[in-house]
Formats: structure tokens, C-alpha cells, sequence
């Protein structure tokens, strides 16, 4: 593998030795505050591993759920919690395991650590990131505590209704997860948008999308997914708790709802989700197999594909939930063939990983890492076969719903996450600090293995044995006492294995310091990294280049790569192409500040309150998260051309300190935020149409409503047309001399703008289109709300951009507020106009 | 807690019958159970082919396990072999998915099943035209051994499933839908089935037994069920039925033969010869029936029949379940 020769410290990009001011300034720039004001901090290396402890911190507080859930079911009628408790202690198992932890688990090594694994100073919206992760634990932590006041939710993470329909459940426990849950949904997207943009940007020079390590593929990936899979789960509950409050019948058959909507909506969500969960843990294994292995990954191309593939066939499967609900076998049978073909990339990853250990050069060393690869390995092997048996539709008509899914998905989700989680920590704890204990680490391993398969193998018997899932006690006298019982004292030893864990991690794990590459491994996460990343930032000529170039790490570290300097004395990182990864700019970066925290505990604190219908307090609360963030963006976004303009990073290549437009990172983020927002857009219309199925052509609109007036339509679409070419109009002309035209342009677009809003609504309303009478008028009002909410936002960014361009913080060439306005303006236009043409000319064409 | 009492009555019910799909008394449920031992034999030989290799990957000696370390290897493991398997798995479960769903016949006998917060309300409509008519019962379903069996699903309140394993898959009851399952009893006997959807706070105490009878038996049992109900024949049970009327038991229970037609609760014509009370919790006897009765919210808090122990006394409780009892 020591292909190149070491080169002399001259024919670096940046000669050494370096001058020892540079150092200095670039230590200064990113040092973090001390003390409480921490929490004002942005930069990933501290809000990463926070963000990956917070969420083993739900790990284990959902785990303590479980126990309490084991204790109760070890044998027949036990009654150490009642049913109410009961129930809400499963749905609060599930839901904080995979919202709470297992989501923002991944999301969290991501951003702790692929900022070094890109060979990046940071990545792009580090505020972003570090809102994302406090509305996250501020709101689930209050989320979690809901379950001590016996206002936990408790119809199931998957919260069918009509069971929670505000009839059969009138407490706040359904609005705690609607709203609870929701938000924190925002906080993933956020964090996606934050990593596609960062891991398609940020890479260092020379690392093609070919020579990109595989946990950023499966990054990527998983972003992606998220993209287009959370909204669905945001517009369902969006929609649940608008039946709820308003008396809107999405679901209530008596009115024209159906519950199966939910359960399509819930379901292209949550199928996606589970590789949304196993896919960046297959990626964390893809990094470490070939590292214990010393060796590279064997079929690296067959892996980002496998990875590629299960996102996109992980969309055709929501159905598999949904085998019981009388789909006709047909249909099924395409849903099962879909997820038959979605076990073969996963399979093809297994192989991959034995062929990587088979061409070990030495003998593998059985060190943690390694020994949890391999539990992953014996466990996921086993759900992944499992998962093929409940896709065989016959089958699964016998086992949805049992223990036999409670076994599955167990096996999947631990073996598939939570074990190549546990090695991740103890593979890359010495990136970030103090490395783990082995001996500890050996024991935590064993008892998590055995417990784990001791807990949930049963399962499977007592599944088939006839057991159904979320009781609360069963019957002796059928056999299923003994696997109780044995699934009980397995989780025992599970929870001993999580309690050695934490203790090791208690005492021996220390953030910074010095750090260690005891495994020797070849990606770039292994060169030393501070708060401002790697000194200098390396060319990268191979997969594994700390394997090809053995002299590159002393190299970066001693700061003879790409800018190893602050060119501006600003936090910044280096912005590259996206396939090749050439340089484009050096991005300024925003420093630490209070902005997102206050907005942080603003957003938390409205949803809270709007779950108790505190009203007032939500007002409040809402002020103040928008005040944070518009303070935010005053302070931090967009600081204009800083001096000097250009910066030479090293090797000659010089590139400029300040980009705006369609090469700009905030472009890309707007960009990946229309998709966010395109797909709930047609989550809604896909519910829409969903709803004239179930109630056929004569019923739209039944008897008794209408259809929207098409002058006041038409009038809308005009408005909206012309809001759009005015807002234009405002961009070209921030070229111009006097600032004044533009003004004008931006205050006429939204004028139009809320004409527009207003000709839209009022073509329902005068047409008869009433919202609680049948769902024909929910969702008609539904599509026009959301289409309200976007128009607000934009209206908000108009004023904004009027604000800057009067603070004289806005010119031709310092244009970000304006770029990103007029991307989201046509987004609302064209969602408008679509919105217009289903609502008016659909129910039309029926007639 | 006051939930322990009931703790006896779960282990009695326990006495007969299994609640498995690898046991089955049927065609549907056989069909399936045999696709699950080729699904378990198969994944077994699977899943120890893959640790075999995954176990030499990481033991053998290097010049051994070097075969492994190619792409080649990826590519008829991870691709080749799960595609031809899969494609032969997906053809053969089509063929049996099709089976289960294919009527034999054109006129089974239907039912109609209606899962409610949190028991089963069953109807047999060929017997007559509305539930005051056909033959009406309440957790318990009876078919007729060896004759194809329709089941209509459907839900008075929130989704429920019905699950009777050792006869058919499950099929879910959705409000505003009705959902067809076909099945057919090979073998007399009584068979558990539960709610496998979970419907709230008693969905783990929503279960109901199935009756299997030779065919003469189960006409007999499905006139008995239209009949009036007889006269009570003690002192004791007419003052039963005296209470009944004046508890005000019958706006939400219905007996035949009598005024008392309510629908909300389940009908009681023949209570007393049925195998559970409570959907699945009791057997029926006097004891259990006065004291379900006195105390329903606390053996399943959450149900909607109210607690009747403070406001009958014990001598009227012990009528009203003695006349009960006499429905037969």
C-alpha cells in the first residue's frame, strides 16, 4: 500500500514549516467560549459529540421503558403497572427509540464526524445544526417527561385513528405526540438539508464522488431519504391534528374521511424510515471492517449502489404494514416482490463485509469494534432473513401484529443500528477524545449480544404461540409463560450490558485531548482535529489516503496542505465542487451566538404550549423563536465580500473569500428545502385524491357543498403570476443604481402576493366549500392552508429583504436574502398555481 | 391492585383450545402453515450459510479464506443467489396467496363479525333481516365443521383485527369498511381468537372463542338463538329478571323474546350457554356473572359497561345472575 514516497516538506501546496502566527490567528478564530456561555457554541466538534450523548441518553431512557414493559409481561397477569400506564409506556418505547434516538443517533455521529472524514473545517450551516440539535433536546427531553404525568401518548408510535380521533381520545396525550413529535421531525430535516449540502460541498480537493468514504454515501443517502420520506409524517400529523382541533374529517368515515389515508401517509414515512436508520449504521460498518481488516472494502462501487438502491426501493414498500387491512392480493403481491428486491442490497453489503475480512492481510484481531460488527453481523443476518418472511404476504397475514414482528424488528433495528452504533463508539471515540476501555468494552459487548438474543429470540416462538403485540397481560395456560419469562431475564442482561457501557463511558471517555489512531486506519478522520478541524486541509488522491500517502497526516498536521490560515480571520471552511471536489471559495462561516438558542427555546416552548392549548403562552413563545432567528440571520448570514477577496489556499490555486448565487451553499440549501417542501405538497394532494377514490365522483363534492368560484380562481392565478414576475423584477433590478425600484418591485410582489392568497381562500369560501362538513371541504381547505403558510413565510422574506436593503446590508453583489427569497417565491407561486388547477378544474372534470 | 382478583379467572379460561397458526384445523390456515416450515427451513439453512462463510472469512488461515476476497464473490452471494431464490419464494407465495383468497364456493355460509371497544359482536345474516331477527351472539363465533365459512368484518368504533390462527391469517376491521375473510373448519373442537389490532386501553382482554359443531348441532344452536328466551322457572329467577328491567340493563342489552332490545352492549339471549365472559376473560357461572356485574370497571377498567356493585344488593345481584344463568 506505501505506494508514494514520502515528499520533501518544500513540494507541499503550503511550504513548511509555517510561520507560527498562522497557527495562533487560526486558534483564536475558533476557540470556544468557557464556561455556561458554551452553549452558545456552533462549531460540530463540540455540538457533535453532544448530540451523539444526548441521544444514547434517550437510547438508554427508552431502554428503561422496555424494562418496566419486560417486567410486567414476565409472567401471566402480573399487575405491577395498569393498562393506561401500559399503553403509554410501549407507545413511548417505540417512538422514543426511533425519534428520539435512533434517527438523531445517526445524524449525530454525522455531524460530529464528517466534517474530519471530508477533510473539512466544518460544515456549511453550523447554526443550523447546532438549532437542530437544542430544539431536540430541549423538546424531547420535555416530550419524555410527559410520561410522568400520565400525558404520555399512548395509541401506539404509530397512532392509528381512529382510535386517536379526539372521540376515543380526548386527552392531550395524542397532541403531545402530534406536536411533540412534529417538530422534532423539523430538527431531521434540518439536519439532512445540513449534511447534503455539507457532504456535497465540503469535501476536500480532489475527494470525487469515486474516492468519497462510504459512511458519507450512506450520509447522503440517508439525508435524501429524509427529504422525501419526513414530510409525509409531518403532513399526517399536520392533518390528524387539524381533525383534531377543527373538526376537519380526514379519517372519520361518517364524513367522507378514511382511516387508511393515515396509514398510507404513516406508512411512507415509516417504512423508509428503517433504512433511514440502518443504512448510515451500514455505513459506519463499510468504515470500520476494511480498518480492522487493514484492508480496503471489497466491491466499493456494489456497496454506494446497494446503498442508492435500498433508497429508492425502500419508497415501494410502505404497503407492508398494511397486508391486514384487505389490499387486494394482487396489489399485494407487487409490495412483496418490492421487498424481496430490497433484501438483496443489504445482502449484498453482508458479502461484501465477508469478503472484506476474508482478504484480511493478517489475522483479525478480536478487539470491541470488531466484536460488535460481528454481533451485528449474527443478529441482522437472522432479522434480515425474518424481514423476508413477514414480506411473503400469506405469512404475514399469520404474524403481522405479533411477537413475531415485536422479534423481527428488534433483531433488525438493534442488530441493523444499535451494535454498529456501539462499535462506532468505540471505534472513533479516539477521534474525539480519550479512547474506551477494551476489557469493559468486552464485557458491555457479550452481555448486549447475549442479551439481546436471549430477549428476543423467544419472541418469535411466543409470536407463533399466538401472542399479539401491545398487551398488557395474557393468559396462562397457552404455553407462553416460559418465553416470557425468558424474554424478561434476557432483558436483565441487556440492561446489565447498557449499564457496563455507561459506566465505561462515564469513566473513561473524555472530550479533546490527545488523540489516537489505534487502529491505523486509512480516511481522513484520523489526522488530528481540533476545534477548527485538520491544520491544513490535504489533496486527496485515493479512497484511503492516509493508507497510500503514510507521510500525508504529519503533513496536514503540520500545516503544509490547503489553507492552513484564516483568510478573512473568520471561522471558514473550503467550499469544493460537487462531483470533482475542485475548489470554488472559502466560505465565512458564522461564530457563536445566542440567536439560535433563544429560537431553539422559542420553537420548543410554542409546540409545548400548543399541546396544552395555552394560547397566549404559544404566542409568546413563537415571538420569540422568530426574533432568534431573524436576529440570527441579521447577525451571522451573509457578512457581504470580506477583505481580502481573494485568498490563495496553497499549490497556486487561488479562489475567491465570498460566492453568491447558484454556485452558494445557501442556494443548495434552499434547493434541497423545496424539495422538503414539494413533497409534503404532494403528500397533500396525494391525499386529496386519495379521498375522491374512497368516495367516488358523486360525492366530489357532495351534496350540500360546492366548488370554488373559478373568476376568484383565476384572479388568484393572476396575482400569483404577477407577484412572481414583480419579485423578479426586484432581483434583476438590485443592479441598479438607486435601490429604490427594487424596493418598490419587492413591496408590489407582495402585494400581489397576498391578493392572490386572498382571491385563492375566497374562491373556496364563496364557492361553499365548507371544512368540517365532509372531507371533500378538509381537504380542499387543507391544500389552501398550507399554500397560506407558504405565502406568510414568503411574505416574512420580503420584509426581510426590505429590511436589509434599507439597512443597506443588500447590493448587487451582497445578495443572499434576495437570491434565497426568490427561489422560495416561485416555489410558492408554482405551488399555488398546481394547488389552483386541483381544486378547481379536478372536481370540474368529474362533473 | 384490585386487578389481582381476576388473576384465577384468567388461568381458567385457559382450558382448552390453542391459539397457534402452526396448528391448523383448516385448509387456509394449513396452506399457510406449511409456507412457514419451508420459510423456517429455509432461512435456517440461509442464515447458517452465511455465518459458515462469515465464520471462514474471519478464522481460516489467509491463503484459504483469500478465495472469498473478490468481487465475484459479492456478486453470486449478495446477488446472483438471493435473486434466483427470491424470484422461486415469490411465485410459490403468489400461488398460495391466491388460494387463500379464491372462494370454493358460491354460497358459504356468512357471518357477520363487528368488532366493538372491546368485544365481538356476532351475526348470522341469512338467518333473517335485522339484529332483532337473525341469530345474534356476542365472543363467540360457531361455524359448521367441514362448510366454507364467509366472514364479514367490519367495526362499530376503531380499528380492530381478527385473528383465529389456527383456521386463517388475520384480517383488519376498519370503520367505514368491510373486509371478507374466507375460511373453513376441518375438525370440531373450540379455538381461541383475539384483537391483534390494538383498539385501547382493553385490547389486551379482547379475545373470543370459535365454536366448530357437526352440522346438526350447529343448526340447533343457531335456531336456539332466535328463539325467545325461556320463562324463568325459580322464584329467584323471576326476581332476576325483575332487577333486569330495573337496573335498566335492557337500553343497552337485548334478550329475545323480551322488550329489552338495546344494541349498544352484547345481546344476552343465551348468555348463560356461552363458553366466556367479558370477551375471552371468564367462563359464565353465577359467581362470575354477579361478579362481573358488581365490579366490570375493575376486573377491565376502560369498558363501557358501568359498575353496578353499589347499586344493586347482594340478594338482587345473586337474581339477576341466576336468571342469566338460565339463558341457555
Amino acid at each position: 500500500m506505501d505506494t508514494n514516497p514520502p515528499r520533501a516538506a518544500t513540494d507541499l501546496p503550503n511550504p513548511l514549516p509555517r510561520p507560527e502566527a498562522e497557527l495562533a490567528a487560526l486558534e483564536a478564530v475558533w476557540e470556544s467560549p468557557r464556561g455556561w456561555r458554551r452553549i452558545t457554541e456552533i462549531n460540530n466538534n463540540f455540538i457533535g459529540p453532544l448530540f451523539v450523548g444526548t441521544a444514547l441518553l434517550f437510547f438508554l431512557l427508552a431502554g428503561l421503558l422496555a424494562l418496566v414493559i419486560r417486567a410486567q409481561l414476565a409472567w401471566p397477569g402480573l399487575t405491577l403497572v395498569d393498562p393506561a400506564t401500559y399503553n403509554q409506556l410501549f407507545t413511548m418505547h417505540g417512538t422514543v427509540m426511533m425519534f428520539l434516538f435512533a434517527v438523531p443517533a445517526v445524524e449525530a455521529v454525522a455531524i460530529a464526524l464528517l466534517p474530519a472524514m471530508l477533510g473539512a473545517r466544518e460544515l456549511p450551516f453550523p447554526r443550523l445544526g447546532a438549532y437542530a440539535y437544542l430544539i431536540y433536546a430541549i423538546g424531547g427531553l420535555s416530550f419524555y417527561c410527559s410520561i410522568f404525568f400520565g400525558i404520555a401518548p399512548d395509541g401506539g408510535w404509530f397512532m392509528y385513528p381512529p382510535l386517536t380521533s379526539k372521540e376515543n381520545s380526548p386527552g392531550v396525550n395524542t397532541d403531545m405526540y402530534l406536536l411533540g413529535i412534529g417538530f422534532i421531525e423539523i430538527s431531521a430535516i434540518a439536519g439532512a438539508i445540513e449534511l447534503i449540502v455539507g457532504i456535497l460541498r465540503c469535501r476536500a480537493p480532489g475527494m470525487t464522488l469515486g474516492r468519497m468514504p462510504i459512511f458519507a454515501w450512506a450520509m447522503l443517502v440517508f439525508a435524501a431519504m429524509v427529504i422525501f420520506a419526513f414530510p409525509a409524517v409531518i403532513v399526517a400529523s399536520t392533518l390528524l391534528e387539524l381533525e383534531r382541533a377543527f373538526d376537519w374529517p380526514f379519517f372519520l368515515p361518517e364524513r367522507g374521511g378514511d382511516p387508511l389515508l393515515w396509514q398510507h401517509l404513516f406508512w411512507f414515512f415509516g417504512h423508509p424510515e428503517v433504512y433511514v436508520i440502518f443504512l448510515p449504521a451500514a455505513g459506519m460498518v463499510s468504515m470500520i471492517v476494511p480498518a480492522m481488516a487493514r484492508t480496503p472494502l471489497v466491491a466499493h462501487s456494489l456497496v454506494v449502489l446497494a446503498l442508492v438502491g435500498t433508497g429508492f426501493l425502500s419508497f415501494g414498500l410502505w404497503v407492508h404494514h398494511m397486508y391486514t387491512t384487505g389490499i387486494p392480493a394482487l396489489s399485494l403481491a407487487f409490495f412483496a416482490a418490492a421487498g424481496f428486491a430490497v433484501s438483496i442490497p443489504s445482502g449484498l453489503q453482508v458479502f461484501a463485509w465477508i469478503a472484506t475480512f476474508a482478504a484480511a492481510p493478517r489475522r483479525i484481531r478480536f478487539d470491541t469494534p470488531t466484536l460488535f460488527i460481528l454481533g451485528f453481523l449474527f443478529i441482522f443476518v437472522l432479522g434480515g432473513l425474518t424481514g423476508v418472511m413477514v414480506s411473503v404476504t400469506p405469512f404475514d397475514w399469520q404474524a403481522h401484529d405479533t411477537y413475531f414482528i415485536v422479534a423481527h424488528l428488534h433483531y433488525v433495528l438493534i442488530g441493523g443500528m444499535v451494535f454498529p452504533l456501539l462499535g462506532a463508539l468505540y471505534y472513533w471515540a479516539p477521534t474525539l477524545g480519550r479512547p474506551l476501555s477494551e476489557r469493559l468494552g468486552k464485557w458491555a459487548f457479550w452481555l448486549l449480544f447475549l442479551g439481546t438474543n436471549v430477549t428476543f429470540f423467544p419472541m418469535h416462538i411466543s409470536g407463533l404461540a399466538g401472542m399479539p403485540r401491545r398487551i398488557y397481560t395474557y393468559p396462562a395456560g397457552f404455553g407462553l409463560e416460559v418465553w416470557n419469562a425468558v424474554s424478561s431475564a434476557g432483558a436483565a442482561m441487556a440492561a446489565a450490558g447498557a449499564a457496563v457501557l455507561l459506566l465505561d463511558v462515564a469513566k473513561n471517555f473524555r472530550l479533546g485531548g490527545e488523540q489516537s489512531s489505534p487502529w491505523r486506519a486509512g480516511t481522513l478522520e484520523w489526522v488530528t482535529n481540533t476545534n477548527y478541524g485538520p491544520r491544513s486541509i490535504p489533496r486527496v488522491r485515493d479512497r484511503y489516503p492516509l493508507w497510500s500517502e503514510p507521510g500525508l497526516a504529519k503533513e496536514v498536521e503540520a500545516g503544509g496542505h490547503y489553507l492552513p490560515f484564516t483568510a478573512t480571520g473568520r471561522r471558514e471552511t473550503l467550499i469544493t465542487s460537487p462531483a470533482e471536489a475542485e475548489p470554488q471559495y472559502v466560505a465565512v462561516l458564522p461564530g457563536v451566538g445566542w440567536g439560535h438558542v433563544v429560537a431553539a427555546i422559542g420553537t420548543a416552548g410554542f409546540f409545548l404550549s400548543l399541546t396544552g392549548e395555552f394560547l397566549i403562552e404559544a404566542a409568546l413563545f413563537f415571538a420569540l423563536a422568530l426574533g432568534g432567528i431573524l436576529a440570527w440571520l441579521w447577525q451571522g448570514s451573509d457578512p457581504g465580500p470580506l477583505p481580502p477577496r481573494e485568498a490563495d489556499i496553497g499549490g497556486g490555486i487561488v479562489v475567491p473569500t465570498y460566492a453568491t448565487g447558484a454556485v452558494s451553499t445557501a442556494s443548495w440549501a434552499m434547493v434541497c428545502l423545496m424539495l422538503v417542501q414539494g413533497t409534503a405538497y404532494a403528500c397533500l394532494l396525494g391525499s386529496y385524491l386519495f379521498l375522491w377514490l374512497v368516495n367516488g365522483d358523486a360525492m366530489w363534492p357532495p351534496p350540500g357543498q360546492g366548488l370554488p368560484v373559478a373568476g376568484f380562481g383565476l384572479a388568484a392565478l393572476g396575482f400569483y403570476a404577477a407577484g412572481a414576475a414583480s419579485l423578479q423584477a426586484a432581483a434583476r433590478l438590485l443592479a441598479g443604481r438607486s435601490p429604490w425600484p427594487h424596493r418598490l418591485a419587492l413591496a408590489l410582489a407582495a402585494l400581489l402576493l397576498l391578493a392572490g392568497t386572498a382571491a385563492d381562500g375566497w374562491a373556496l369560501w364563496q364557492g361553499g366549500v365548507r371544512p368540517s362538513l365532509h372531507a371533500y371541504g378538509a381537504a380542499s381547505w387543507a391544500l389552501f392552508a398550507w399554500q397560506g403558510m407558504h405565502a406568510a413565510i414568503a411574505l416574512l422574506m420580503a420584509g426581510y429583504t426590505l429590511a436589509r436593503s434599507l439597512a443597506r446590508l443588500l447590493d448587487a453583489e451582497r445578495r443572499q436574502a434576495m437570491d434565497v427569497t426568490r427561489l422560495f417565491w416561485i416555489y410558492t407561486a408554482g405551488q399555488g398555481a398546481v394547488g389552483l388547477a386541483l381544486l378547481h378544474l379536478f372536481p370540474r372534470l368529474l362533473a | 391492585m384490585r386487578l389481582r382478583r381476576l388473576l384465577p379467572a384468567l388461568a381458567l379460561t385457559a382450558c382448552s383450545g390453542v391459539q397457534t397458526p402452526l396448528e391448523p384445523w383448516g385448509v387456509q390456515a394449513g396452506l399457510i402453515a406449511q409456507l412457514t416450515w419451508l420459510l423456517f427451513g429455509g432461512g435456517a439453512a440461509i442464515f447458517a450459510l452465511v455465518l459458515g462463510l462469515l465464520a471462514f472469512a474471519v478464522l481460516a488461515p489467509a491463503r484459504l479464506r483469500r478465495a472469498f476476497a473478490s468481487r465475484r464473490f459479492v456478486l453470486l452471494g449478495g446477488i446472483a443467489f438471493p435473486a434466483v431464490t427470491l424470484a422461486v419464494l415469490l411465485a410459490h407465495s403468489m400461488g398460495i396467496s391466491r388460494a387463500l383468497v379464491l372462494p370454493e364456493t358460491e354460497r358459504p355460509l356468512r357471518i357477520e363479525v363487528i368488532g366493538r371497544q372491546y368485544w365481538w359482536e356476532v351475526r348470522y345474516p341469512d338467518t333473517g333481516e335485522g339484529p332483532g331477527d337473525m341469530a345474534v351472539t356476542a365472543n363467540e363465533i360457531h361455524l359448521p365443521v367441514g362448510r366454507e365459512v364467509e366472514l364479514l368484518l367490519s367495526s362499530g368504533d376503531v380499528i380492530h383485527s381478527l385473528w383465529l390462527p389456527n383456521l386463517q391469517g388475520k384480517l383488519d376491521m376498519i370503520p367505514g369498511r368491510v373486509n371478507r375473510m374466507r375460511l373453513r373448519a376441518d375438525r370440531p373442537g373450540t379455538l381461541r381468537g383475539q384483537c391483534t389490532e390494538f383498539c385501547g386501553l382493553q385490547h389486551a382482554l379482547m379475545a373470543f372463542w370459535a365454536v366448530v359443531q357437526e352440522p346438526a348441532e350447529f343448526d340447533a344452536w343457531l335456531a336456539r338463538q332466535q328463539a325467545p328466551v325461556p320463562p324463568p322457572r325459580t322464584a329467584e329467577q323471576a326476581r332476576g329478571m325483575q332487577v333486569f328491567g330495573e337496573a335498566g340493563c335492557g337500553a343497552c342489552h337485548a334478550v329475545r323474546g323480551t322488550a329489552w332490545q338495546g344494541r349498544l352492549g352484547p345481546d344476552l339471549s343465551r348468555i348463560g350457554s356461552r363458553l366466556s365472559l367479558g370477551a375471552g376473560l371468564h367462563e359464565v357461572h353465577r359467581a362470575t356473572l354477579a361478579g362481573w356485574i358488581a365490579g366490570t370497571q375493575d376486573i377491565k377498567p376502560g369498558n363501557s359497561m358501568p359498575a353496578y356493585g353499589r347499586t344493586l344488593s347482594g340478594e338482587d345481584l345473586l337474581a339477576l345472575a341466576a336468571w342469566l344463568e338460565a339463558l341457555r
